[in-house]
């Protein structure tokens, strides 16, 4: 894959280097974003990064463009009043885990079924690693957090099924190890009319890593590599089987009309 | 970008590295070792395939473009 060159613009360097730790994958992640909004050359003052809390949340303070930190779970209802107020301006939502499937639950699968026009990019680092590394709805099935140390008793929630469901245009969900699928999800995301979605798995060597004996930054990396398998293959593992492995690849794209156009059409009735 | 084999084109900007180690373990044509401090050394620059991964997943955009934006 090539760089597009001027993915520098969309990023502040000033303030950098960012907060995450060595070996964190929400920088990756950014810098997806940066790139894939290069590529399509979209001005600046066309673009809003949205943000909720705990370490994605960060991601607006390295942006050169708008940004806000929405409260706790309740970004998405942020952004569902700009998108009808600012119909042009191009909204990427970059949530965590917990403002995906736990607090902000209900507000994804809500922008989703109205098909706002929306990105949202999920990171998905397994756990509550600002808080100090509990589990989340996505964290896998017995895996060791600070809150179920001798392994979760639940079963994971993937997000990314729940927003296909719901009514989303697209979703797609990859690692930050696949950087050139993970690259250009984001791109065929951003340019998708109506909701977008693309989960993130991402590496926490601080807390996910450490507590489950995976490892530092490449040693999740190579965890990544080794333990997600594309969609088409892992639909043929047997059940027991498919405890080992997470899926990654492309759910959903499909082009139903985005809510502000059909709100439109209605009213002129 | 073009791409040139046999040239590691990028520069490693210090100031922004945390020394995770990603680049040195996963660049396919292992042009990198690491330093004393875990910091990453290109050793190896004429082995540099192109591939631009050690630049998509560096997480601390410490691996720049040579020529810069
Ligand atoms: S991947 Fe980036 S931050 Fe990590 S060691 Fe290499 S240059 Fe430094
Ligand atoms: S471009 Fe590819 S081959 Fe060259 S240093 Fe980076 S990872 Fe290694």
């Amino acid at each position: 894959m090539d760089i597009p060159v001027r993915y520098g613009d969309y990023i502040d360097w000033d303030q950098l280097p960012h907060l995450w730790c060595p070996g964190c994958g929400n920088g990756i992640a950014l810098k997806g974003v940066a790139l894939a909004l290069a590529e399509l050359n979209i001005p600046l003052h066309k673009l809003l990064l949205a943000t909720g809390i705990g370490c994605s949340g960060r991601a607006g303070n390295y942006v050169s463009f708008h940004s806000f930190d929405g409260t706790h779970g309740r970004t998405l209802a942020f952004c569902t009043g700009i998108n009808v107020t600012q119909p042009d301006l191009k909204i990427i939502a970059f949530l965590g885990d917990g403002d995906c499937g736990a607090i902000g639950g209900n507000h994804l699968l809500h922008a989703a079924r109205r098909n706002l026009n929306i990105t949202v990019i999920e990171i998905n680092n397994f756990n509550y690693a600002m808080t100090g590394g509990q589990f989340s709805p996505t964290t896998p099935l017995s895996s060791i957090t600070s809150t179920s140390r001798k392994g979760k008793a639940e079963y994971a929630m993937d997000t990314a099924s729940l927003v296909a469901e719901a009514g989303a245009n697209y979703v797609a969900s990859t690692t930050v190890y696949h950087t050139s699928q993970l690259n250009n999800f984001i791109k065929e995301a951003l340019l998708t009319r109506g909701f977008s979605f693309v989960e993130v798995m991402s590496s926490c060597p601080t807390y996910y890593g450490r507590y489950n004996h995976i490892g530092d930054g490449p040693e999740m990396m190579k965890w990544f590599k080794e333990k997600t398998l594309p969609r088409d293959k892992y639909e043929k593992l047997s059940l027991e089987e498919k405890q080992n492995y997470i899926e990654r690849g492309k759910l959903v794209q499909r082009n139903r009309e985005d809510f502000l156009t059909t709100y439109k059409k209605r009213r002129k009735k | 970008m073009e791409k040139k084999k046999g040239k590691f084109p990028f520069i490693i900007e210090e100031r922004l590295c945390k020394k995770c180690g990603i680049c040195v373990s996963h660049c396919p044509a292992k042009v990198f070792t690491a330093g004393p401090g875990n910091e990453p050394r290109v050793t190896n620059p004429r082995k540099c395939t192109g591939c631009n991964l050690c630049f998509f997943r560096c997480p601390d955009f410490a691996i720049q473009l040579e020529v810069s934006p």
